[in-house]
């Protein structure tokens, strides 16, 4: 999960990292409220969970209060690369004499964790790293050591960083690293860090991705859900344990395994090319075991979504058998009764299909449809979606 | 041969007890593996009932720590059941314990614990200078050698023995795959996990299968996120000899958005199964669109004919290949299945 500027910077300030005062409002009043606490310039800021923000005039200085509730005004319904802004932070103006880069990240590739850091911050690192790599230092370093004090100063040192400074950036770099650690995180980015006039360091704008895997160990990351900003019926999904998301097509989707239910995705693309463009409408696993309760949950939210025209649901009985997911099928659509309205096309393959299959013929429900493979199913349903 | 697991393999379940270790020890002791017990600290001393491959009761000894297990029973590998919330001291423990292979199947493990036992697994080398433990997964299916031994959960009955040898970051779509090619059949199906931090990758797998006699051609199952695909494709051009087919999932998946495996993401412009796709095929491997068009494409660069007659099943598969290696050994495979009967 990715967090807003505005929760990073909580997240800073609960680790010691320093950070300027920083105060979200969901309206103009809150603005200017915040602006009056915080006193002097500050700096409404659009909290979108996208880069670019200061371009799209999502940033403006504000020397009064008066500043802030207008700025914000303007901000805040804003869309930015189709993100509605939803909240301003204000925060505190800065005296910015220096802007640098710091970041720690999961590295997938190298299987350990990524310090990098550079004097040129402020600006996109994916060009500086393009532009001028010479200037981005790269720090792998092993998760169960962790960055202590020699590996800071040996990244600020690398990044060119004179022995009078290096002292301050190593404890903000250690501070950071503790955020990373202790929240469970896959990434903690500080762009830019600065170095004010009085020759403080300080985090002055944050990216935060936290784990989700680790929520069981993190009960506070549960308050950092956006629920406002989640679609409805990836919400409704999520409160069935349902690993749905939400996409823009008309065949609705349900299938076993990740890896099986994205390819579905694919082949069902592929198919509509055939059919003036129709296009999966979501992605949905319900896992291994598909009892009919799941499988209702899971036609419940896919029948919810007015887009959706068609149905293909693709099981292969690995573990789970075909027929137990015939009867899941069957029985998901007697609970369902007259909501159920679309029409479905089931493959089932693997283990004990022929009985899987037996079963939904018996039952000769009138909006199921079988297809003996990915492929024909996928085409079948999207004809209909076509409809 | 085979990569990684055979039908000598001595296999422990971590977990052995609780719900999932106890419907898959069941289903691995089936598919022909040689359990020779399990760990857990609260139940150690106890014994656990199952049924083996011919339907004959065995109680497989629970011991309190991987290194018991090993020590008692010369265990060379095991699986690992636990919960996520336990699942990192368990895989500590295995490679604390030196255990040669580690199938860890828990899906939903904190990544920041993978990171940390993968780790950790590097810096416990052997005389050889490198790690004593191979890690598979988190998140995965785990590996099967059909006709020998199963650690994990792929069913065994998809398919039986044959040359193909199968990597895949999916569970499902290694089915699948296998089901499509099941007339042919497979050395070693590997399914390496759909996290952000796994231990065995694309390129280690595609390593073995390189240097084992018995896989003639090699399908290589990815998806969105990362760039292990591209790396492996670099691979590939230059050290794979042997046919390769590729597939890759995920050409609809959205920017930004989890698909279903903790690594299945797609941030900014990197992980797209395009760029992924299109370097397997700048590597000269085929690239099928659909996991069906993938099949075709081994089937044609496999010239049926020479090679040996499919097996049905792999409950045929694990007779036969007892029978072999009865006639090899002259009844000694008996001897040492009945010693663990007792």
């Amino acid at each position: 999960m990715d967090l807003y500027e505005y929760q990073a910077r909580d997240l800073f300030e609960a680790h010691g990292v320093p950070v300027l005062a920083g105060i979200v409002a969901t309206t103009p009043e809150e603005a200017k409220a915040a602006a009056e606490q915080i006193g002097g310039t500050v700096v409404v800021k659009a909290q979108v969970k996208v880069g670019g923000r200061g371009k799209a005039g999502g940033v403006k200085l504000a020397k009064t209060p008066d500043e802030a509730y207008e700025h914000a005004s303007a901000i805040l319904g804003m869309d930015i690369k189709g993100h509605t802004v939803h909240r301003v932070m204000i925060a505190q103006g800065a005296d910015i004499a220096e802007e640098y880069y710091f970041s720690i990240l999961l590295d997938r590739a190298n299987r350990n964790y990524l310090a990098m850091c550079s004097k040129e911050g402020g600006v996109e690192i994916e060009q500086l790293a393009v532009d001028s790599p010479e200037k981005l230092v790269k720090f792998n370093f092993d998760p169960n050591t962790g960055i202590d004090d020699a590996a800071a100063a040996e990244i600020a040192t690398q990044a060119g960083f004179s022995p009078e400074e290096v002292p301050a950036l190593t404890e903000v770099f250690q501070k950071l690293w503790d955020a990373f650690a202790k929240e469970d995180a896959t990434l903690v980015e500080v762009n830019p860090l600065v170095l004010t006039g009085s020759g403080e360091v300080i985090a002055l704008d944050g990216k935060v991705t936290v784990d989700e895997n680790a929520d069981f160990r993190q009960p506070g990351h549960a308050e950092l859900v956006d629920e406002s900003a989640e679609d409805p019926l990836e919400a409704k999904a999520k409160e069935n344990d349902l690993n749905y998301v939400k996409l823009d097509g008309q065949v609705g989707i349900i299938g076993n395994g990740a890896g099986l239910v994205m390819s579905t995705l694919d082949v069902v693309a592929y198919a509509g090319e055939d059919h003036d463009g129709v296009k999966p409408a979501n992605f949905l696993d319900i896992g291994g075991g598909a009892s009919a309760e799941i499988m209702a949950n899971g036609l419940d939210v896919i029948l919810g979504d007015d887009q959706v025209k068609s149905v293909f649901v693709n099981v292969f009985g690995g573990i789970t058998s075909c027929d137990a997911v015939a009867n899941g099928i069957v029985k998901a659509l007697e609970i369902l009764g007259d909501t159920a309205t679309k029409p479905l096309v089931v493959r089932l393959d693997g283990n004990n299909v022929e009985e899987g299959r037996r079963i939904l013929e018996e039952a000769n429900h009138p909006l199921v449809t079988t297809a003996d493979t990915m492929d024909s199913g996928a085409d079948k349903a999207a004809e209909l979606a076509n409809k | 041969m085979s990569i990684y697991l055979n039908k000598d393999s001595k296999v422990i379940v971590q977990g052995i007890t609780g719900g999932e270790g106890t419907k898959h020890t069941a289903l691995m002791l089936k598919a022909g593996t040689n359990i020779v017990g399990g760990v857990n600290a609260r139940k150690a001393g106890t014994t656990v009932a199952h049924k083996d491959l011919d339907g004959n009761d065995v109680e497989l000894p629970v011991f309190g720590s991987v290194s018991e297990a090993m020590e008692k029973t010369g265990a060379d590998v095991s699986v690992v059941f636990v919960p996520p919330k336990f699942a990192k001291d368990a895989a500590v423990e295995a490679i604390e314990a030196g255990i040669g292979l580690l199938v860890v199947i828990t899906e939903g493990i904190p990544v920041q614990d993978s990171a940390e036992f993968f780790n950790l697994s590097l810096t416990k080398t052997g005389a050889n200078g490198q790690p004593t433990t191979r890690i598979i997964g988190p998140n995965c299916p785990g590996i099967i050698t059909p006709g020998e031994a199963l650690a994990g959960i792929t069913p065994a009955n998809i398919s039986g023995k044959g040359p193909i040898g199968l990597v895949s970051k999916s569970g499902t779509l290694t089915y699948q795959m296998m089901y499509e090619l099941r007339d042919i059949g497979f050395s070693t199906s590997i399914g390496i996990g759909g996290d952000p931090v796994i231990g065995t990758t694309h390129i280690d797998a595609l390593e073995a299968f390189e240097a084992d006699p018995e896989t003639e051609a090699i399908v290589m199952i990815g998806e969105i996120g990362g760039d292990a695909e591209e790396r492996a494709a670099a691979y590939i051009k230059e050290h794979v000899t042997k046919p390769v087919v590729g597939y890759v999932a995920g050409f609809t998946a959205p920017e930004g958005k989890t698909m279903g495996h903790a690594g299945a993401i797609v941030s900014g412009s990197s992980g797209t199964a395009e760029a992924k796709k299109e370097a397997l095929e700048a590597a000269g491997v085929k690239v099928g669109k659909t996991p069906s068009e993938t099949a075709k494409l081994l089937r044609e660069i496999y010239t049926a004919g020479e090679k040996p007659a499919p097996v049905e099943s792999a409950k045929e598969a694990v007779a036969d290949a007892a029978e072999t290696a009865k006639e090899k050994s002259g009844g000694l495979v008996d001897k040492i299945r009945g010693v663990f009967r007792k």
